[in-house]
């Protein structure tokens, strides 16, 4: 009975470190400016369409099959499987007159993926493909 | 002795319950973002290029392949030359229903097999110069097994279905191109 209850209370313990269900749902844990700083680069070019479509060929050099792609708002998604599932939505929004943003986020199974590292690897393919530097945004 | 050890096990079930609950934590695979050495390999087998500029008339001719090949379209963007399709279609393997039976004769235990198959393409057109355009597809494919659960997905790297699909296509634009 007692090693029941030292059970039970390892197990509100342990599981009591996860996140409550309204976080869960909004994501609240991280810092929204961090997330976006590391979520977000900056690329030297107003073209939206050669972005989007430097975007698609990267997430197919990635083995991702892109789910959709909107010009007018900019957006792609795409999802790779490989005994997991990684989807990622990326989006291309221009910021003054000579730049363009680029921002990825993505989920990883049932969780969001908030490692600086995979959106750094991400970038660095991205880079490649565009011929341009990412920038970070500030 | 007795105390010492009980707490030797209330430290093991701790551990254990942070080994479950970091279960539910799978870390992405450092891999799984990374431009892989084959990837330029891959591309190569994706890609095919074809002497046209006129990527209206690509996408045409690849929404009939992709249709001919039983395939439903689930989203397009011309202006981005993409166009994402799929089907289900059945994954049982005749191995898996022997075994099956095998395993429930002798060893009364239910062994689940793959009865279903959700197959998944995209495929983006691209202008490369004044005169030539590529067409780049990848086919991905998720099985589930008869207890409701994905048993395997992943992405499909087969050469020859590369070939079988630009070779249809090449037909495909040769038929359009004659109005037939």
């Amino acid at each position: 009975m007692k090693t029941l209850i030292a059970v039970a209370c390892c197990a509100m313990l342990v599981l009591g470190g996860c996140a409550p269900m309204h976080e869960r749902i909004l994501d609240t844990e991280q810092s929204q400016v961090q997330l976006r700083s590391i979520q977000s680069r900056a690329f030297d070019t107003t073209d939206r369409e050669k972005t989007l479509r430097a975007v698609i060929a990267t997430l197919q050099d990635l083995a991702f099959v892109v789910d959709k792609a909107d010009l007018e708002l900019g957006t792609v998604s795409a999802t790779k499987v490989d005994g997991y599932f990684l989807r990622m939505t990326v989006s291309v929004r221009p910021r003054g007159k000579t730049e363009m943003i680029v921002r990825a986020n993505a989920q990883f199974n049932d969780r969001p993926v908030t490692d600086p590292k995979p959106y750094q690897s991400f970038f660095a393919a991205l880079e490649r493909a565009m011929f341009l530097s990412a920038n970070a945004v500030d | 002795m007795s105390s010492k050890s009980g707490r030797c096990r209330g430290f093991l079930l701790g551990l254990l319950f942070a080994a479950v609950a970091s279960g539910c934590l799978p870390a992405i695979p450092p891999e799984a973002l990374t431009l892989q050495p084959e990837a330029a390999n891959l591309r190569v087998q994706q890609t095919r290029r074809f002497d046209t500029n006129n990527e209206g008339e690509l996408l045409q001719a690849s929404l009939g392949v992709l249709q001919d090949m039983g395939f439903e379209l689930d989203e397009s963007e011309a202006r981005l030359g993409v166009l994402v399709a799929s089907k289900t279609r059945d994954a049982t393997d005749a191995t898996q229903v022997a075994s099956k039976i095998l395993v429930a004769a002798f060893a009364s235990q239910n062994m689940p097999i793959d009865v279903t198959q959700r197959i998944r393409v995209s495929l983006i057109t691209r202008i490369i110069s004044p005169k030539e355009s590529t067409v780049r597809i990848t086919f991905q494919r998720i099985v589930w097994n008869d207890m409701g659960q994905v048993s395997r997905s992943e992405s499909l790297d087969d050469p020859e279905l590369y070939q079988e699909f630009f070779f249809k296509l090449s037909k495909s634009l040769f038929l359009e191109a004659h109005g037939i």
